[in-house]
């Protein structure tokens, strides 16, 4: 079990070392490869209308007239042990972790990272836990009442789920509940768990609901498939045979062997979700990292939005790394056979 | 597992068809194709899944056409009928009538009919483009992981998982942020659709790849590729000659699912800002400019969404039926 986990931490070290240079490749790389010259992108690094003393610095402060090896080098370096972006005149202190440092605003990214994390991060539970608990249960009703109406209205609700976007039921919802009945305040607004949890949840309803409602979709289908495919395995009609009762059949057995493809696209969805479920944030105008990203991209911030991605690739290699260990713990064979 | 068009499994549900085989012939001689089409017919929701998908192409094809007969130009505005204190339609619900079939934006007073209409052709044609980029390379990277196996097939695996775990979204706003404003040869609109159909493509080619390696792995063990092999073809026919037929019907299936997966995406990049530059008409990014009148104009939210969501659904419901009608598994 020891070699394992140590096996699985170094190849998650591995991922993102693989997905950070993805990330600095889309950054600094292929804009280059593009037709872009170093002042182009210095630029862009820049924001709106920028002046040419500008650029000069920033190109200097980035090292954007070294090779590209050069410039990967301090991207890492400022990650791991922190950096400076020296102009030559000046220097700008970048402590580790280094995500980088917004030339439009004057700021470091890492703190405000960490300042929009709870956002994210409550909207991504909350809505985790209520589109786990239904999409599991539907999709496991669904499947034991396969072919009555129960299922086929399931499963066309769930259809409907997939195929509708985001922005779209949020909007709804927001028309609906929050406009025309004024149930749920509109967005905008978040109040953290701590200073008032009563509102905090109350101001969360409709985005949880609405990032639920698409995932609770999709998980009740596959889901469903799983069980489906479960329950024509051998080992179930042993269970049966042995004369167990129906509901240990489909608790401890079926049920178990269903949901385990189920634990790793959580842990993914989960991951990326932590990252900034940008679609969401922007439709109900909540100040996580998604909403940070968006406001970056349309105000020409560049920096920021490598910030935000380059956080969410973590996410995604934590996550990845947990679910291993999970599997690791659920299923002995794993651990054997990898 | 069984390959998507086992003989034995397909022959056996297809029923006898009336239309076809008369005086209750026998159903000897139909090809697999002729098969899974009967299959196909007699499922009525995917059949109107994809007449709504037929018509949806061909509104995006003839849109100059509709628009010239039913609307006015998607870019013309209409302040005669904008209220001018509350900026939105001076008319009842949304300013929609005969001549205007779905009423007026808010502000400028586009038709909204009419860039409903145009928005068709950004989704339709950025849908289908980066499906095919995704089945390429997907189709590619799959066949040669699940037949050559080994080495190539750890990289190529791990590869996919890799890319499955990226935060899409992120990236391709990212890279739509950093392109210049004219590369490869192309700027304005061109480059843009150009960007997010590779972008797309690119991201989504795993979920292709992954089912197309499953599916080599059983093929290569086949009898009829190891009789190819015994009489000493190459590699490279029997991936051409012999792999490739047999893998056709699940490439269909994904490539028809993965189009609407695609066509939510591109909305969701232009709602996003980060797609086709305004002012052409899309879905997505009409859907973003009426937040701000959601309340007001329910009209001009509710056009786009519902054009997302019917589209998105018809190929859905097509996709479905299409894999039950394949799939010699499924018995109707």
């Amino acid at each position: 079990m020891i070699t394992y986990i140590i096996r699985r931490l170094f190849a998650g070290v591995g991922l993102l070392l693989i997905v950070s240079m993805v990330v600095f490749a889309i950054f600094f790389l292929i804009p280059r490869l593009a037709g872009t010259d170093a002042d182009g992108l210095a630029a862009r690094y820049i924001g709106k209308s920028p002046t040419p003393e500008a650029i000069a610095a920033v190109k200097e402060r980035l090292n954007l007239d070294e090779p590209i090896t050069v410039q990967y080098g301090e991207f890492v370096k400022g990650l791991v042990v922190g950096t400076e972006y020296d102009s030559g005149t000046d220097v700008i202190e970048c402590s580790a972790p280094c995500f980088g440092y917004s030339f439009k605003t004057g700021t470091e990214v890492w703190p405000q990272l960490i300042d929009r994390l709870p956002v994210t991060a409550s909207l991504a539970v909350g809505a985790a836990v209520i589109w786990l608990v239904a999409g599991v249960s539907i999709g496991v009703l669904s499947a034991l009442r396969r072919g009555t109406a129960l299922d086929r209205a399931a499963m066309m609700v769930a259809l409907a789920g997939v195929s509708l976007p985001i922005f779209f039921t949020g909007l709804v919802s927001l028309a609906v509940f929050s406009y025309y009945w004024g149930i749920f305040p509109p967005g905008g607004s978040f109040t953290p768990f701590t200073e008032n949890p009563i509102a905090w949840a109350h101001g969360l309803v409709l985005p949880w609901v609405t990032l639920a409602f698409l995932y609770a979709a999709m998980y009740a289908r596959l889901t469903r498939a799983g069980m489906l495919d479960t329950m024509g395995e051998d080992f179930i009609r042993t269970a049966r045979a042995k004369g167990l009762p129906e509901r240990t059949v489909i608790g401890k057995h079926a049920l178990r062997s269903a949901l385990t493809p189920i634990i790793t696209i959580f842990g993914l969805d989960f991951g990326l979700m932590l990252g900034g479920a940008v679609l969401t944030e922007s439709t109900f105008s909540l100040p996580g990292l998604g909403k940070y990203a968006v406001d970056a991209i349309r105000g020409n911030d560049l920096p920021v939005v490598l910030g935000v991605t380059m956080f969410t690739a973590v996410f995604v290699v934590i996550a990845n790394l947990i679910v291993d260990l999970l599997y690791a713990w659920v299923d002995p064979r794993v651990r054997v056979g990898a | 597992m069984t390959a998507p068009l086992d003989v034995s499994g397909a022959a056996e549900p297809a029923r006898p068809d009336k239309g076809a085989s008369p005086g209750g012939a026998t159903d000897r001689g139909r090809s697999l194709g002729q098969i899974a089409w009967t299959r196909l017919r007699q499922d009525k929701v995917a059949m109107i899944g994809f007449g709504f998908v037929v018509f949806m192409a061909l509104v995006a094809v003839c849109a100059p056409l509709i628009v010239r007969l039913l609307g006015h130009p998607p870019n013309e505005w209409h302040q005669e009928m904008i209220d001018p204190v509350l900026s939105t339609a001076n008319a009842p619900w949304g300013g929609m009538s005969g001549e205007f079939l779905l009423g007026v934006e808010p502000v400028t007073g586009r038709d909204i009919f009419s860039r409903i209409v145009y928005g068709a052709r950004i989704s339709m044609l950025i849908g289908f483009l980066a499906t095919m980029v995704s089945v390429v390379i997907g189709t590619v990277m799959g066949v040669i992981a699940g037949y050559f196996g080994g080495w190539v097939d750890a990289f190529i695996s791990r590869l996919m998982d890799i890319f499955l775990a990226f935060p899409l979204l992120l990236f391709a706003m990212a890279l739509v942020g950093v392109i210049p404003d004219a590369a490869f040869g192309l700027q304005g609109n061109g480059l843009r659709i150009a960007i997010l159909v590779f972008i797309i493509g690119f991201f989504n080619w795993p979920y292709i790849g992954r089912i197309i390696r499953g599916q080599t792995l059983s093929l290569r063990e086949r009898e009829f590729v190891e009789a190819a092999r015994s009489l000493g073809a190459s590699n490279f026919y029997i991936l051409r000659k012999e792999l490739l037929p047999n893998l056709v019907a699940p490439i269909l299936v994904y490539s028809t699912l993965l189009i609407p997966t695609n066509i939510l995406f591109e909305a969701a990049l232009s709602f996003l800002g980060v797609g086709v530059e305004a002012p052409t008409a899309t879905w997505g990014g009409m859907l973003s400019e009426a937040v701000d009148y959601y309340n007001a104009a329910p009209n001009f939210m509710l056009a786009p969404g519902l054009a997302i969501f019917l589209t998105v659904l018809a190929f859905n419901l097509f996709g479905d039926g299409l894999r039950d009608a394949l799939d010699p598994r499924t018995q109707s």
